[in-house]
């Protein structure tokens, strides 16, 4: 018979609704920049992070020892793989288990992080350590990492993404290199693709939006779009850039042989983080990804040449070659958290220390977070891995900005993304503007 | 007068007492189901009701809405309606072929004389194994481009469906695991089957009565109450339902959930939305708590509407006096 809820979610849904009374008195928010713990004290603290891969759970410990050599008294507790959900909730039941320093792997909850005051605002934090955010940390990351001048996250390394493409491949097609706009993307993808029946041999590209990091967001970078107005309202129907990206995609999908095959092939591939992802494998010949693609290609041994460059930008904007999407870890303090001056301890060197994020950089392949580490000799890497890094650094580079409902309209958007690329909506503007008032509406449902 | 008077008096207050006590003691009794149904329904049922009309997302303090929450779950919470029309879909399709199959299996188990033991294991086993992992299981066998069952369907020249990818698909794959797993209610009915008494068979078959007219005249009017447990429980489960369409949904739509991957739920186009994932994704994702009580009361209603109308009509199931 159907399963109900999970037992876990059943008795926190108790737990909730037998809580609520107490709370609508005792709440249990934010206390700012009031931290009165001494942190050169003896203690412990709690730190929830989302790493689970073996030789990043290994990094983080590393990371952490670093840090306990230089603050012996401070003490620190990891639990790993935590997802957004779990970090969420624990962030809202507080408690002795609860944690003190959290991070994340998404840059969509910065919003709700910050709004609902799960996380406590760092402003006074950086202000009392005398570091400048805006000169520690590359321009878009300083930006993502806050809501409305509340600072409540710090970036911890950072995410660019960028073309991953088939040397090999592109040999035997007669394509010189890497496409640098859409046209040209365009016309390599359709000389890539081997059809095999009803199927593919190879596909130049899976432009499909389950894709898995052919999202939305990822694509629409490329068009430098700006998702709010000056009044916060969804500017989805009026910025013309989200238009191009989505009738790009759809062109791609109807040009690479249709949606209904597209899905039927998307079936047969393997996971996106499993050796037999198709990039890996050479049934897709080009891959939209970010820079952690690259050292699980190579852990892969595919048979062919690896190369990497930035996605294609519009034909009208060949100018702004170079830019991506940017986003990344982040990392932040519990707002019922009694131990935040010790918190921030951690949090400083995570995210601070030049030698700990070059460190931390180099072990799990993702992009330092600094200014200085980004500059520093000490950081290794594969000369392809260069691309990514330039990328971080380009000025055009976006990222999906902080909204007080998270990534809700993120999701929205890309809901519709479903209904346009399969067919069911076929009025792109009316879409389009339905879309943008469905994300006024959660905007002010959650205000 | 006055001493009869009094002598009544004296009876009417000694039973006023002795009721009392009676009724304490039958308090006293009641007290681990009252406070019980105090502590686990009525507080949490009135916090929920409290709640749909509050705005609170955990940690600030709630505070008034009036109607928004419901206003916003009922015209503008895009999945709602989607959600609602597939849980009904599950209890009325899902729930009937589940009691169907599942008598019609037990039946069959009845009727066979040798090997009973080694069937009852085989439908039984698959209720055993973890939702997660059937649910898995079964994405692989129907994946539409390598999955064994669209290969043998393909070699014998039917079209293969897109099962968990397709709309239109993904609710008859899931009937199609949950009638897999009936082993509960299969054992459920062999037990009622074996239970009626053999002399009324014997009765019916000197009065002329045929296979069918003994199952409609005498099996299933001594089982009706088992199969009226099936279909209650039944229902109550299926508007519960939340982890196979879940996990069906996720592994076809090809996203591994990461630590920090959205949440899209129903997979494909919402077709396996059901009412319990709207209450996780608005009360433990959104944290719009307001919103989730709101969907969590027209569950509530749906369940007990669903329940009442079958207790009251039992189907022409329960006879009276049963």
């Amino acid at each position: 018979m159907p399963e109900v809820i999970p037992s876990a979610a059943r008795k926190a849904a108790f737990a909730l609704t037998a809580s609520l009374a107490l709370l609508t008195t005792a709440c249990t928010g934010q206390s700012g920049s009031g931290a009165t713990d001494d942190a050169s004290k003896d203690t412990t603290i709690n730190f929830w992070h989302a790493w689970s891969a073996p030789n990043e759970v290994q990094a983080v410990r590393k990371l952490v020892a670093g840090f306990e050599k230089a603050h012996p008294n401070i003490h620190v507790h990891i639990v790993g793989d935590m997802t957004d959900d779990k970090i969420n909730q624990a962030l809202r039941s507080g408690g002795s288990d609860a944690p003190d320093v959290i991070s994340s792997f998404t840059t969509n909850n910065v919003g709700k992080f910050c709004s609902s005051g799960a996380l406590v605002d760092l402003n006074p934090f950086f202000k009392k350590s005398g570091i400048d955010p805006a000169a520690t940390f590359p321009k878009t990351m300083n930006e993502y990492t806050q809501f409305e001048g509340n600072r409540c996250t710090v970036p911890l390394l950072g995410d660019a993404y960028g073309l991953y493409y088939n040397k090999t491949a592109f040999k035997k097609a007669g394509i010189a290199g890497p496409p640098k706009t859409w046209s040209e993307f365009e016309a390599d993808a359709k000389k890539l693709t081997v059809p095999d029946g009803d199927s593919y041999k190879q596909l130049g590209f899976m432009p499909d939006y389950h894709g898995w990091e052919s999202t939305t967001e990822h694509y629409f970078a490329q068009f430098s779009p700006t998702y709010f107005d000056k009044n916060g309202k969804s500017n989805l129907a009026k910025d013309p850039a989200f238009e191009k990206g989505f009738t790009l995609q759809k062109r791609l999908v109807d040009e690479l042989g249709g949606f209904q095959r597209l899905e039927r092939f998307r079936s047969t591939l393997g996971d996106e983080w499993g050796p037999k992802h198709p990039f890996h494998t050479g049934q897709v010949a080009m891959q939209l990804d970010g820079e952690w693609r690259l050292g699980m290609a190579l852990a892969a041994k595919p048979s062919f040449d690896i190369g990497v460059a930035p996605l294609p930008v519009p034909d009208d904007q060949a100018a702004q070659y170079g830019k991506g999407y940017i986003t990344g870890t982040i990392a932040g303090i519990a707002a019922t958290s009694h131990k935040q001056n010790a918190a921030w301890e951690l949090v400083k060197y995570m995210t601070t220390d030049t030698d700990a994020v070059v460190n931390f950089s180099n072990a799990i392949h993702n992009v330092p977070s600094t200014l200085a580490a980004l500059k520093s000799p000490k950081l290794t890497y594969d000369p392809r891995f260069k691309t990514f890094l330039d990328i971080a650094a380009n000025p055009d580079s976006t990222t999906s900005p902080a909204s007080i409902n998270g990534g809700v309209y993120l999701t929205t958007i890309q809901n519709f993304g479903y209904d346009y690329e399969s067919g069911k909506v076929t009025d792109l503007k009316a879409g389009l503007m339905r879309t943008a008032a469905q994300i006024d509406t959660d905007i002010a449902q959650a205000k | 007068m006055a001493t009869i008077t009094l002598a009544s008096k004296r009876r009417r207050s000694g039973l006023a007492a002795k009721r009392r006590k009676k009724a304490l003691r039958t308090a006293a009794f009641m007290s681990p189901w009252l406070i019980g149904f105090a502590v686990f329904f009525a507080y949490p049922l009135i916090s929920t009701v409290y709640f749909s009309f509050m705005h609170y997302d955990g940690f600030k303090p709630p505070t008034w809405s009036g109607t928004k929450n419901w206003t916003y779950v009922f015209e503008h919470y895009p999945y709602f309606w989607p959600a609602l029309r597939n849980t009904l879909w599950l209890v009325v399709v899902t729930v009937t072929l589940r009691v169907l199959f599942g008598l019609g299996i037990g039946l069959l188990i009845t009727k066979i004389k040798t090997g009973t033991g080694v069937f009852r294991t085989l439908f039984y086993l698959p209720y055993l194994a973890p939702p997660v992992a059937a649910t898995m299981a079964f994405a692989f066998l129907l994946n539409p481009g390598t999955g064994p069952v669209n290969s043998i369907l393909e070699k014998i020249g039917i079209p293969a469906p897109g099962w968990f990818n397709d709309p239109n698909w993904s609710k008859p794959a899931l009937t199609l695991l949950f009638l897999w797993g009936v082993g509960d209610l299969m054992v459920i009915f062999m037990a009622a089957l074996l239970d009626v008494p053999k002399e009324q068979y014997e009765a019916a078959e000197l009065d002329g009565a045929s296979a069918w007219q003994r199952f409609r005249f005498v099996t299933i009017p001594n089982i009706s109450p088992i199969i009226m447990f099936a279909v209650v429980t039944g229902v109550i489960a299926a508007m519960q339902c939340y982890t196979q369409p879940l996990v069906a949904g996720k592994v076809a739509s090809g996203v591994i959930q990461g630590a920090g991957t959205m949440f899209e739920p129903g997979y494909p186009e919402r077709s396996t939305l059901t009412l319990p994932q709207l209450v996780y994704n608005l009360g433990f994702q959104r944290f719009d708590y307001g919103s989730a009580c709101v969907v969590a009361l027209v569950l509530f209603a749906l369940s007990m509407a669903f329940t009442a109308f079958l207790m009251r009509r039992r189907g022409g199931l329960i006879q009276a006096g049963d």
